[in-house]
């Protein structure tokens, strides 16, 4: 069978596996076989995880450069274990950091790359991603036509499934060779960003997203997303704004996202803000200007003020809970 | 040698206007470019490649920027666009042979390009194409021409030979450093970018644009163009546009209906 890399970043948070990584271990071990290609630590807790999805062979190097420039050395790291285990794919989450290493590494294998995979099937040996392209306007079925396909897969492309059987890996480490360029970009200061409590924006089924009409008070949408379990997401106006963070902002700049249920509130609904939410399954809008052109794309839309609105929903959701 | 004039490429793509409805069209599903402009992503780029430019003096004190783009004749007008707004030149690949070049390919005939401008300081980009959005190109750019890799820059400067970036994820907010020469991407967080005013599209005119062929790059018509490229589209599907549902105005009690609407759709 033959052998499909899965890249796992374990410089971050050893030990643990991430969703996604779960999701591509899924994907891998549905067309060949899963081999674990791991920057850090192959902790025991790690190597239990891969064996219950199915990895049986795991690479790994805890090399220091890994950690101490910027994204190259990690694609180097995948490419060369790639290219030693001769694998016909490779999977990487596509977070910027995840498609940048699948654009060094498809450079390093001569393979053909593609990003933003939302699911990944498998067609008589070759590997079928499928996008949406030209912001959600059209799905695309896209192929590597090289003998390595690199792949860039976005969250929830696939249900995680552990092995019908358990496996105990091997572990090799592997000494890369690092190119001299990509020793280039050091890595000065991280500073970690302080974590919400809320799901992530890309992991959640509902997100509530406040733009410009908060006025830089965020706690209506916090409140409907708490009651709701959901992400708070946001429109460019009110990151540039200051009110939350930059990493909340939905849109062609910032996150796409496919949720179950998008609640909009007090955003205009701007080309770059629907760039990133049209795609998701089902849009509420509230908005004071019955002119907005979110409401052109709203299954439900609500004219009126939200500083209304917001709380007697989270006090109506509260009541019929009780 | 403090702060020396900078020698900078900057490339600009020609994308379809996103205010427009954009299609693909074709047998290899390539997306139609009439209606387009430059893309507003690389205008961040040009604008980091002119704030460094002006501090040292401008093109009187021998700074270069040239926009570089690859594309078709029609392409040109990105080149234009960014002269008007006060690159120095311009170079625009053009071939028949590299339609259709995937990431890959693209990056190779980009990489060959810049190769022909001498030392360059600094490459610079946009975080990502606004049609194929892949944010490919900055990467596989910097591997090839063995450059130092800084990208998703919401900041940077610039100062002697060590140029320095901050880059925001999720998790982090990094500090790169590196040594000239390097490639650098700009998020929209980066600047604001000047528009180009009437002085700038008068001298626009006097200002070089050199047109190159895959010929004059030394390069294959077979390394590029769909024949070239490591990837395929099999199959495209236009999705139906979204449609207006329901719209309500609020007479007093639409956080209630809200409510009914989640409860019949099941998600509370
Ligand atoms: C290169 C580039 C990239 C960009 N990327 C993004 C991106 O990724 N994401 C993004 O969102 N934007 C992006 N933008 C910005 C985008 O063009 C818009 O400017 C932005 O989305 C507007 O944000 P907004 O809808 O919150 O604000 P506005 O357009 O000002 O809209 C505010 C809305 O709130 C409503 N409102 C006000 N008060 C109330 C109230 N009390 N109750 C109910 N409604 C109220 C108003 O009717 C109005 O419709 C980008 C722009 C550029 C140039």
């Amino acid at each position: 069978m033959t052998a499909i890399v899965v890249y796992i970043d374990q410089l971050d948070a050893p030990g643990k596996l991430s969703t996604t990584v779960g999701q591509l271990l899924t994907l891998a071990r549905g067309a060949g076989e899963p081999v674990a290609v791991v920057a850090g630590p192959a902790s025991a807790a790690l190597l239990a995880e891969l064996g219950a999805y199915g990895v049986a062979r795991v690479l790994h190097s805890e090399q220091a450069e890994l950690g101490e420039y910027l994204v190259a050395p990690k694609a180097d790291l995948v490419a060369q274990a790639a290219a030693a285990v001769s694998a016909s794919a490779v999977l990487v989450d596509n977070s910027p950091a995840g498609k940048e290493i699948a654009a060094r590494a498809g450079v390093a294998l001569n393979a053909g790359v593609i990003t933003d995979a939302v699911a990944v099937t498998y067609d008589g040996g070759t590997l079928v991603a499928h996008k949406s392209v030209l912001a959600g306007s059209y799905t695309v079925q896209a192929r590597a036509t090289s003998a390595v396909a690199v792949i860039s897969v976005k969250a929830h492309s696939v249900e995680a499934s552990l092995a019908a059987e358990a496996v105990i890996p091997a572990v090799e480490a592997v000494e890369v060779a690092f190119a001299p360029a990509s020793l280039a970009a050091r890595v000065t200061k991280r500073t970690p960003r302080a974590a919400s409590g809320r799901p992530e924006l890309e992991d959640a089924r509902i997100i509530v997203a406040g733009g410009r009409g908060l006025d830089g008070d965020f706690t209506p949408v916090e409140e409907l997303a708490d009651v709701l379990g959901a992400a708070v997401g946001a429109s460019r106006a009110a990151t540039d704004a200051g009110w939350i963070s930059h990493a909340s902002q939905v849109g062609q700049t910032g996150k796409k996202v496919s949720p179950q249920l998008y609640i909009s509130v007090g955003i205009s609904g701007a080309i770059q803000q629907k760039a990133g939410m049209q795609t998701s399954k089902l849009i509420v809008a509230v908005n004071k200007d019955a002119e907005s052109p979110i409401f052109e794309i709203a299954d439900f839309g609500i004219v009126g003020d939200l500083f209304k609105i917001l709380p007697q929903a989270v006090e109506e959701i509260k009541k019929r809970r009780a | 040698m403090e702060n020396s004039a900078l020698n900078i490429v900057v490339l600009v793509k020609y994308v379809p206007d996103a205010q427009f409805d954009r299609h693909l069209t074709g047998d290899a599903h390539t997306i139609d470019r009439s209606e387009s402009i430059l893309s507003e992503l690389d205008e961040y780029a040009l604008e980091a490649a002119l704030a460094l430019t002006d501090a040292r003096g401008g093109a009187k004190a021998g700074n270069v920027v040239t926009a570089l783009t690859l594309g078709p004749a029609s392409a040109a007008a990105a080149v234009k666009k960014s002269l008007q707004i006060g690159a120095t030149q311009g170079l625009h690949v053009t071939d028949d042979a590299l339609a259709g070049s995937d990431a890959s390919a693209t990056s190779l005939a980009l990489a060959a390009a810049i190769k022909t401008l001498g030392p360059v300081d600094l490459v610079i980009t946009g975080m990502a194409s606004t049609d194929g959005e892949t944010s490919l190109i900055p990467a596989q750019l910097a591997a090839r021409l063995g450059l130092a890799q800084l990208t998703f820059a919401s900041e940077l400067e610039v100062e002697g030979g060590t140029v320095t970036a901050r880059r925001d994820g999720d998790d982090y907010s990094e500090e790169i450093e590196a040594s000239l020469p390097a490639l650098v991407s700009v998020t929209d967080q980066a600047n604001e970018p000047r528009y180009p005013n009437f002085k700038g599209i008068i001298a626009a005119k006097k200002k070089k644009v050199t047109t190159v062929s895959l010929a004059d790059l030394g390069l294959a018509a077979s390394a590029v163009g769909a024949e070239g490229s490591l990837t395929t589209v099999s199959a495209a599907a236009e999705r139906p546009a979204r449609t207006a549902g329901t719209i309500i105005t609020d007479s007093g009690d639409a956080g209630i209906q809200l409510v009914d609407f989640l409860a019949a759709q099941k998600l509370i």
